[in-house]
């Protein structure tokens, strides 16, 4: 078997799907499971040429119901496995995602999003932020992490599986086609190497009584009671990690506010873009933007929020990231105004113009 | 009326295989079920193989949900439909492990049909036992996939029609036509018990020995949906099942020289 696949620090110049491959195989992730849909291909595309070098291998099943449960099962045999869709993809992916989060199965999965509902565009959109936060019938027990650069996209990746194995709750790398699709320069790394440790993944199935009992695992219970207990003792654990996992990032928010900007992902990079332009303006605008959307960094919004005069939600969906934003600021006396633009683009100069009319009023 | 006595101090304890899970028992299958049988030839295979440590069992939703605690193997509970991606999920993973997937005729012949075509046509190195009972039991009686011509169900009443929903599924023949060397498809029914452990154990030394996708329909009884009587039920399983389903083994894998 070939060596470390990345030795020392590698300044490359790559697509975002490219650099997940990547992440994955420096992450030492043992096996994808994946269908093809559009923007998420290339990184099968990348897994199967980097695989077979390391020992890793892959699955191309008939449809994302089987690419999410084959993911499972592959990740209780005590591997790390991981599989990535989009759009179409998402939705029928909900299914499997909603049998990791009900039995604390550490899949992880990295959603590039494209435009929806339904087949939509193959290109872009964040639209799928409701759907990988809270989809399926449950309580949206996952974490989702929203990145905003192809550095980001390398890290990132490699900590979904880190997360996903500490905490046993399903973890998503929610990027979009825009970073999928595009070339960035970054560095990529051998994790170890920099001091990361990598957690090593556990066997739940397979390995007989070499772990002391055979496990009997289920989704299915008897009484409400008995679901009911488990539900509340996972939400009672997904708040007592919360705080471990929030991640977020505040531009220019130091003082009082004219205008606080929200936004997350690709669209966050329009939205530093735009503040650092208007600063040099002489306009009181920050920015904030959410990492974690699942944790959501409840209060530390909240505690920026209420030094800004007036809160602008910024988004490539008709209000999905600020269903998240208007329930953690619930309560709070603020004003804010939209961008909304599904499954469309957003450019600095769109944001600059809107803080400018806000200003104005 | 003499004195009570025990039934644990006044007979031999019953012959259980190893591989059974006694917390689990008796079992939770209505009386007169056919899970139990096909159960029973699945652990006597496993101790007999010697594989208790190695195998994983997964379980689909349906009656065969009820067995998720049967066995003392390590043992996984699935969504409708989806026990054969699971199970070929673990295997590929880890191809050390036996992964056995269980399910019912409308899990495996309805919703989790393209997982089934599929894991057939790659030659997954897995197991399938597949039980059919000619109706959803666990739902009360539904028509299913495998539900005979005329036969009456909650949802054809009046019998039902081939003209409007088709015919029974002939599931063995068709991964028998899907499948590629090495793969052992048989049929065997709960009416004939040795026959059946004899296929069942074959199915699983099968993947034992790594040579292809390995698939058992067993027919089976349900009185509790069917409304028959013992003798009915046995009827129906030896008689009108047995005429439409045909039963033996479809495809063997070429014995080595």
């Amino acid at each position: 078997m070939a060596e470390k696949p990345i030795q020392g620090e590698k300044r490359v110049f790559m697509t975002g799907n490219e650099v997940i491959a990547w992440a994955t195989v420096a992450a030492q992730a043992d096996v994808m499971y994946g269908y093809p849909i559009t923007p998420q291909n290339e990184i099968m595309h990348y897994w199967t040429r980097l695989a077979p070098k390391y020992g890793k291998t892959f699955l191309q099943t008939e449809d994302e119901l089987s690419a999410g449960f084959t993911t499972i099962g592959g990740v209780l045999a005590g591997r790390k496995c991981f599989t990535a869709t989009a759009g179409p993809g998402n939705t029928l992916m909900q299914e499997p995602f909603s049998m990791a989060e009900m039995m604390r199965i550490p899949i992880v999965a990295i959603i590039q999003q494209r435009g929806g509902p339904s087949t939509a565009t193959v290109i872009y959109s964040q639209q799928e932020v409701t759907l990988t936060t809270f989809g399926g019938n449950g309580e949206g027990h996952r974490i989702v992490y929203s990145p905003s650069n192809h550095q980001e996209l390398f890290d990132y990746t490699i900590k979904s599986f880190n997360t996903a194995w500490k905490y046993r709750f399903p973890t998503f790398l929610l990027g979009d086609g825009y970073q999928a699709k595009m070339r960035e320069p970054l560095v990529m790394y051998d994790p170890e190497e920099r001091g990361i440790e990598l957690i090593k993944p556990e066997v739940s199935l397979g390995n007989g009584m070499e772990k002391g009992h055979y496990n009997h695992l289920r989704n299915t219970f008897n009484t409400e009671e008995e679901l009911y207990e488990i539900i509340m003792s996972m939400q009672e654990e997904y708040e007592r990690i919360a705080p471990e996992i929030i991640e977020y990032q505040e531009y220019n928010c130091d003082d009082d506010l004219d205008v606080l900007i929200i936004a997350h992902g690709v669209v966050s990079r329009a939205a530093q873009e735009a503040v650092s332009k208007l600063r040099d303006e002489g306009y009181k605008v920050g920015h904030f933007r959410p990492i974690t959307l699942r944790p959501f960094p409840e209060q530390e919004l909240r505690a920026t929020a209420q030094r800004a005069k007036k809160l602008l939600f910024v988004e490539s969906a008709y209000g999905q990231m600020a269903k998240l934003v208007k329930e953690a600021l619930f309560g709070l006396q603020l004003e804010a105004e939209t961008l909304y633009r599904p499954g469309v683009g957003i450019t600095s100069d769109e944001v600059i113009e809107k803080v400018k009319a806000i200003s104005q009023q | 009326m003499s004195e009570e006595v025990s039934v644990a101090t006044n007979s031999l304890p019953p012959r259980l295989p190893k591989s059974y899970n006694i917390e689990s028992k008796p079992h939770k299958f209505c009386p007169g079920c056919g899970h139990g049988s096909v159960l029973r030839a699945i652990a006597e295979s496993i101790d007999e193989l010697g594989i208790q440590d190695r195998t994983v069992y997964g379980c689909d939703i349906g009656c065969s949900l009820l067995s998720w605690d049967f066995f003392a193997v390590d043992s996984v509970q699935a969504h409708h439909g989806r026990t054969t991606p699971v199970i070929t999920g673990i295997k590929r993973a880890n191809p050390n492990v036996i992964g056995i997937a269980y399910m019912g005729d409308g899990g495996g012949y309805a919703i989790g049909s393209q997982h089934l075509v599929n894991a057939a046509n790659r030659n997954e190195r897995i197991t399938v036992f597949l039980v059919n009972n000619t109706n959803y039991g666990m739902t009360g009686g539904q028509m299913a996939p495998t539900t005979l011509p005329g036969q009456k169900t909650e949802t054809s009443p009046y019998g039902r029609d081939i003209e409007q929903t088709g015919q029974p599924f002939l599931g063995p023949e068709m991964v028998a036509a899907v499948t590629g060397e090495g793969a052992y498809v048989a049929r065997g029914t709960t009416s004939n018990f040795i026959q059946l452990k004899k296929f069942v154990k074959r199915a699983i030394e099968n993947q034992v020995n790594g040579k292809g996708f390995s698939f058992v329909e067993v027919l089976a009884g349900c009185p509790t949906n069917w409304r028959t009587d013992a003798k009915d039920t046995w009827g129906r399983i030896e008689n009108d099942m047995a005429n439409y389903f045909k039963v033996g083994e479809l495809k063997v894998p070429a014995k080595e020289e």
